[in-house]
């Protein structure tokens, strides 16, 4: 296992139970992230995914169970309160405002400004000098910081909404299915751009029906099953026939 | 992929890419001063004369600033159907009060007043009651405004108001003087000027209007960026109101009256100006520049028309064909850029 080196999980969810009405989406689940690790989160439709991040993020409130952050003990009310302490999600649907150029989407919310009497305007230079280190920081390639998100490949698109969610000190990104939609070449750079977060000490969840992209790049891979964690398997050792056999095998 | 970012680090925008946007930008004023030059040349001795340009200036006041409101609006992919009546209620409003003997200093801000109330209306009916269009919501306040104002006016213009109050909509100001350039700027213009000077600032340069692109581009992103969504559309709501207020304002002091028709129809006319100003009717994109030149273009159709003597109602086939062409121009120009990329 890949760790920061101290041991410590960077996010620790432990015993994470919750219901729908009669249905209980989740049952007693343990998951945890390191600093710096990969961890896949793979099941078949409705094993409890996106529940269970839905709850990492603050979405849902767990009807029991406990979050730690860093070892302590957090209880999100919604997502700002998970997004204050860096952790980030990227939807599926990608959540950028098309018709703005990747420079305003980077910093949608969080915009810089500078005072000019009553007013604050925008600092538009600042903004994308920023971004533009950013972007190289992660050695992510755009024709144009200055034309609409709509105009850029599918693959381009991911590497913005990955590069917002990791702008602002990020300790762990969630990604759902980043390379669902994408070519062979461009989810091979989504995959290379998972690993540069790695490196720097962010901790990854990827959560993908893709199984060849999960076990290339994860560390861990956590198999939920109709709520509950099927398995957890060395990614470098797991082999696909086995991970599939978790997901679709009986429950417990 | 290209490599730009790589080989430019800490550079700037491209000068290729500024030159680009000019040029989408500038081919709407190069339409007006094509009109303007036509209309020269048919009718020299009338259209480029002081009084005619002033006239213009003045009588695209009032669907100027319908229009800027309109235009936020509708850059969040919504749509204002009562600003019209709006402006009605207002001006019939500011005419009572100028009546029961009200200053300027408190009457015409009271009007304005009125409008955002109307707009707060429109935006909490929206946000609050979960009404499934903004068609629907200002549908509703488009009649109870009218409705409204022929109930306060008695159905009959009320007539006669002070200078004061008719001071911004009629009055003009003397620029240049003692030179050869000396003119008169219709004051009613300049407050347009100067709302879309404020607008185009707020609009490009702030987080707010900011905000209200990507409300219009995408809600979800917004929402999922943090921004408060309902807020903002309350805010935009109210400050659409509030300019049709601003027009009811500048032209009951035109016309010296507020007549219990004033305004019927005029937010079609404001969404006209806002399409052929080359914003998208689902939001997200255009200028407060380019619906400046849109109502500017409106206006001088409707001038150069009656200048040649041509009917009313030749003049609204042509305003619908101009709305035509402009959208098909749009269509045109972003399939150009898809095959591009």
């Amino acid at each position: 296992m890949t760790g920061d080196g101290t041991g410590l999980p960077l996010v620790e969810m432990e015993g994470i139970t919750k219901r729908f009405g009669a249905v209980t989406a989740l049952r007693s689940v343990d998951f945890s992230v390191q600093a710096g690790e990969v961890v896949g989160l793979v099941g078949d439709n409705g094993a409890g995914k996106s529940t269970l991040m839905k709850i990492l993020t603050g979405v849902y409130r767990p009807d029991a169970g406990q979050i730690r952050f860093e070892g302590r003990r957090v209880h999100f009310q919604s997502p700002f309160d998970s997004r204050r302490l860096g952790i980030e999600m990227v939807y599926q649907d990608l959540g950028l405002a098309e018709n703005l150029d990747p420079v305003a989407n980077l910093f949608l919310g969080r915009e810089i400004s500078r005072r000019f009497g009553p007013w604050r305007l925008l600092d538009e230079a600042a903004m994308e000098r920023h971004a533009r280190e950013h972007l190289a920081s992660l050695r992510v390639e755009l024709p144009s910081l200055r034309t609409a998100v709509e105009q850029l490949s599918g693959g381009q698109r991911q590497a913005v909404a990955i590069a917002r969610a990791t702008a602002f000190a990020a300790r762990l990104v969630i990604m759902d299915e980043p390379t669902a939609s994408l070519a062979v070449a461009e989810a091979g750079k989504v995959l290379e751009l998972i690993r540069r977060l790695k490196e720097r000490g962010v901790g990854v969840v990827l959560i993908s029906h893709r199984l060849q992209d999960v076990l290339e790049v994860s560390d861990r891979v956590v198999v939920l099953n109709r709520g509950r964690v099927a398995g957890v398997l060395e990614g470098r050792q797991a082999r696909l026939e086995e991970v599939v056999a978790l997901m679709v095998g009986g429950a417990g | 992929m290209s490599t730009e970012t790589l080989a430019r680090p800490g550079g700037r925008t491209s000068l290729r890419e500024r030159v680009q946007s000019l040029l989408t930008r500038l081919d709407l004023l190069l339409v007006v001063l094509l009109m303007m030059a036509v209309l020269t040349a048919l009718q020299p001795q009338f259209f480029l004369t002081r009084e005619n340009l002033t006239n213009i200036a003045r009588q695209i006041s009032s669907n100027a600033v319908l229009a800027l409101g309109q235009f936020m609006v509708v850059a969040t992919a919504g749509i204002d159907l009562s600003v019209g009546s709006v402006m009605g209620l207002c001006m019939t409003v500011l005419a009572l009060l100028v009546k029961s003997g009200w200053p300027a200093v408190a009457a015409l801000p009271a009007a304005v007043l009125l409008g955002a109330a109307v707009g707060a209306a429109n935006g909490l009916a929206l946000t609050r009651l979960h009404l499934p269009h903004p068609f629907i919501a200002t549908l509703a306040t488009l009649n109870v405004a009218r409705g409204a104002t022929y109930l306060l006016s008695g159905g009959v213009p009320i007539s006669g108001l002070t200078p004061e109050v008719r001071w911004l909509g009629s009055a003009d100001i003397p620029v240049l003087e003692g030179t050869p350039f000396a003119t008169a700027f219709p004051v009613s213009f300049l407050v347009v000027l100067a709302l879309y000077g404020v607008a185009a600032v707020f609009m490009g340069r702030t987080a707010t209007g900011r905000h209200i692109y990507a409300v219009g581009g995408s809600p979800k992103a917004a929402q999922y960026a943090g921004i408060d969504v309902a807020r903002l559309l309350v805010l935009v709501y109210v400050l659409c109101s509030a300019l049709a207020g601003v027009a009811g304002v500048l032209l009951a002091g035109r016309v010296n009256s507020a007549y219990p028709t004033a305004g019927l129809g005029a937010e079609l006319d404001s969404i006209a100006a806002v399409i052929i100003g080359g914003a998208s009717f689902f939001g997200g994109r255009g200028t407060p520049g380019g619906v400046f030149l849109g109502a500017v273009i409106m206006g001088l159709v409707r001038n150069g028309l009656n200048l040649m003597n041509v009917s009313v109602f030749w003049q609204q086939v042509l305003i619908g064909l101009i709305i035509l062409l402009a959208v098909y121009v749009d269509v045109l120009r972003r399939r150009a850029a898809e095959v591009e990329r």
